[in-house]
């Protein structure tokens, strides 16, 4: 878990690269800030991103650095299933997965040189370490309106757990997400964000 | 309250410039320094000029050009970039410089994006150069006006040193006042100074070594180095610029009392680590990469006549390779002072224990993009040249060809065609083609292909040319026609430039045409001599972008046969279902039509819509 005196929140962001995750770590980062606390982010840009597996640390409430130690974080947030079993050991024993069920396959199970877990063996794997909240985000995203506001679904579905307003929170959806796509982006988060409720 | 704004370290290293009242900024991309030089282009008031050059020699030259000339400059780059730039660095700081001069060099530890792993603070020692550490986002932003200053000051360039995690970390970053008082240009004859025939160059060389003691006690003193001696402990730290914040994390996480000197300069602070050394019995050094304080801690220790332990990476447990980290901190600590470990294994991003859920995870490595021209590219070059050929290959979005067995050796930026001579030349007789991207091209490899083609290597040079520098975020090349802030400008011909350097066999093809490239290749291959194949297609980012919008292909089930032969190309759209023995075309096709053009069995189609 975040330790007093290190950091108040540490949530990691696990996902493919071009689903989103900056975006969404952005959202989560720049309302942080909006609450006046001190953030701390790291991403993967370059060679890493191409379809490639990626992750975003983000600390909130914190002064040092960036990276998130193993078994630190209170939240994973996963885009896609494979990568939260990936990047588990980020999680801290008290932490919470929350998990967009809908898989992407690799090339190299594309081409047929590995094969893709089945979905519900990652899930209930998961659940036996941990708590987890799992569903399917890439569906809710499609229902709001476009499949690509899925990050902003996640971040929605998140929102129940972050020591940051709601508001802030939608705010920074506003401001960030392309001017056309404002309306799709807000019934995003409002649809991840039930998904958590109660 | 001054404003604090959500910020990338790039981009809080573009404010940091912008703050200093930066006049002349060049830089040639490289991961993670590129968004420097990005964020600067695209501001809409600007009262500075910014370029993207060819390579980092050049940008290196054009700064230094600007600071003698007396304006404030900086040149940007990747810790790979400075050894192209290293000349003129070296006797750069014999001349040193009138205005200010910057020299932004971003490290990569655990090569996220690189070759290799070199610490730039070498350079600094090597040229005598200081080079300046920074330890947050918030900080880096904060040195760059200093940095001006003390460059201007004492007349030398100053080496700026971010490291991935400050680059590409973000962070909350109290934003400063701009300054807009700005020298304007002026150059002064003085040939003792800019001029470096020998006698000249035996001068500034002393000069140069006079001026280290000013260097040592003006970063000594400055607010980057800061130390904090505690009575009750006989422990000490030593951390240098990002390690700092780790150590400190390690150190409240372990529950130590330890003397701190936070360290942010190379050369070091020599009488804060003295006095460490004084109130200490036992001091451990945290820094990335290679042992550079430790080394100078050792020697201060010797000459002070010191017996402190000093504990680090040359015999102690700190490693010397990846990043560090709180938790490889803290274990160190823990080794030191007896505590308990937290064991937790160096991330390399291989090594995570998911094995302990029993499932195993299909590998997720970076790929090609859906329709790149360079899969096509390699398929038909693989096809042609045989799986015997050897392909040298280069820096760029292409290195990712390793997956299409096209990519047998990368070196740096520009060791393609050069590599292929080589190989050649020492009598190798089975078929090279070597394949280099345009941006590459322009970089390092045009000497290459100039050397290439006057000593005769029977090679072919393959030019997979997208039509922007993709790798590193789309940064415009001279190719393009397009300068680094999005003026108009002459477009070089790859063609024509191949041409006038001798080639005889320079050939354009669309990589989407298979026949077509087949044939092309076909006849490269026969050339006596170096011949030159140029790919033409529009990196698929950046056609998306401009509004290219081609059908989606699919495939009809009741005519593939599975035969395999589409799925074997490796693009991300194309599935293969094991149960069924069939392909078929994801949502991820951009519609490039390659697949269509090799299926036997006229299976894969255009969407009609």
């Amino acid at each position: 878990m975040s330790a007093p005196g290190i950091s108040n929140f540490d949530l990691v962001i696990a996902g493919v690269g071009g689903q989103g995750t900056i975006l969404a770590s952005d959202i989560i980062g720049k309302a942080a800030v909006k609450e006046n606390m001190s953030v701390r982010a790291a991403e993967t840009h370059g060679m890493a991103q191409r379809g490639g597996s990626v992750v975003n640390h983000i600390r909130l409430g914190c002064e040092l650095g960036s990276m998130i130690p193993l078994k630190g974080a209170d939240v994973l947030l996963a885009l896609e299933p494979s990568e939260a079993l990936r990047y588990m050991d980020y999680l801290s024993e008290d932490g919470i997965i929350i998990v967009n069920t809908e898989p992407i396959f690799p090339v190299t199970v594309t081409s047929g040189l590995c094969t893709y877990p089945d979905v519900d063996a990652i899930v209930s794997a998961m659940e036996d370490k941990r708590k987890v909240k799992a569903f399917n985000a890439s569906e809710l995203a499609k229902e709001a309106g476009h499949p690509q506001s899925m990050n902003v679904v996640m971040v929605g579905a998140i929102s129940n757990h972050l020591p940051v307003s709601v508001d802030f929170l939608l705010e920074c959806v506003r401001e960030l997400v392309p001017s056309k796509t404002v309306d799709i982006n807000v019934r995003a988060f409002e649809m991840g964000r039930s998904v958590t409720q109660g | 309250m001054r404003k604090r704004e959500y910020m990338l370290g790039n981009v809080a290293i573009a404010r940091g410039i912008v703050e200093g009242g930066g006049q002349v900024i060049s830089g040639y991309p490289g991961t993670p320094s590129s968004e420097i030089i990005g964020t600067l282009a695209i501001m809409k008031e600007r009262d500075f000029y910014v370029e993207w050059s060819v390579n980092e020699k050049v940008a290196l030259e054009v700064a230094a050009g600007a600071s003698m000339a007396g304006v404030r400059s900086v040149v940007t780059m990747k810790h790979v970039g400075l050894n192209v730039a290293a000349d003129p660095l070296m006797t750069l700081a014999y001349t040193g410089i009138k205005g200010s001069m910057v020299i932004i060099v971003a490290d990569d530890p655990s090569c996220h994006s690189s070759q290799n792993e070199q610490d730039t603070r070498r350079y600094s020692q090597f040229s005598l150069i200081p080079c300046l550490d920074p330890c947050t986002p918030q900080e880096a932003k904060d040195m760059m006006p200093y940095a001006f200053e003390i460059s201007n000051r004492l007349q030398i360039p100053v080496i700026f040193r971010p490291t991935t995690r400050i680059s590409h970390g973000k962070s909350d970053v109290e934003l400063g006042p701009v300054c807009e008082d700005r020298p304007a240009a002026d150059f002064r004859k003085d040939l003792q100074r800019w001029v470096m025939v020998p006698s000249n160059a035996r001068v500034q060389h002393g000069r140069l070594l006079e001026l280290q003691k000013d260097i040592l006690d003006e970063l000594g003193d400055s607010p980057w180095n800061k130390l904090d001696i505690r009575e009750d402990t006989r422990l000490g730290v030593i951390a240098s610029g990002i390690a700092s914040v780790y150590a400190r994390e390690a150190i409240i996480k372990q529950d130590v009392d330890a003397s701190f000197l936070k360290i942010g300069t190379c050369p070091v602070p020599v009488n804060k680590i003295r006095t460490l050394l004084e109130n200490t019995d036992t001091v451990i050094v945290f820094e990335e990469m290679e042992p550079v304080v430790e080394e100078q801690v050792r020697i201060i220790a010797q000459e002070t006549g010191s017996n402190v332990e000093i504990i680090g990476k040359i015999q102690g447990p700190v490693p010397r390779i990846f990043e560090l980290n709180a938790d490889i901190c803290a274990d160190v600590l823990a080794e030191v002072l007896g505590l308990e470990r937290t064991d937790v294994p160096i991330d390399t991003g291989e090594d995570f224990d998911y094995d302990a859920c029993r499932i195993e995870l299909p590998m997720r490595p970076p790929v090609m993009c859906p329709g790149c021209s360079h899969r096509a590219t390699f398929h038909v070059m693989k096809k042609v040249y045989g799986k015997d050929a050897i392909f040298p290959s280069d820096i760029g979005c292409y290195t990712l060809g390793i997956q299409s067995g096209t990519v047998d050796t990368t070196l740096c930026m520009g060791g393609s065609i050069t590599v292929a001579s080589g190989m050649y030349q020492a009598g190798e007789k089975k078929p090279i083609c070597c394949s280099i991207g345009d941006s590459t091209f322009f970089h390092t490899g045009m000497n290459g292909l100039l050397n290439a083609i006057y000593n005769k290597a029977d090679i072919t040079v393959t030019i997979v040319d997208n039509r922007i520098t993709a790798m590193t975020g789309h940064q415009p090349n001279p190719g393009m026609g397009k300068t680094a802030t999005g003026e108009d400008t002459v477009a070089v011909s790859l063609e024509a430039l191949c041409r006038s350097m001798g080639a005889g066999f320079v050939q354009s093809i669309n990589p989407y045409d298979l026949k077509q490239t087949e044939e092309v290749f076909k006849r490269a291959k026969d050339y006596k001599g170096t011949s030159v194949v140029i790919t033409n297609q529009l990196c698929v980012i950046d056609a998306k972008r401009s509004g290219i919008r081609r059908k989606p292909f699919t495939i009809d089930a009741d005519e593939c046969v599975g035969c395999k032969l589409c799925v074997n190309l490796g693009c991300p759209a194309i599935e293969f279902d094991i149960k069924s023995k069939k392909a078929s075309i994801n949502i991820m096709c951009t519609g490039c039509g390659v697949c269509a053009s090799m299926c036997k069995f006229d299976a894969i189609y255009e969407v009609k819509k």
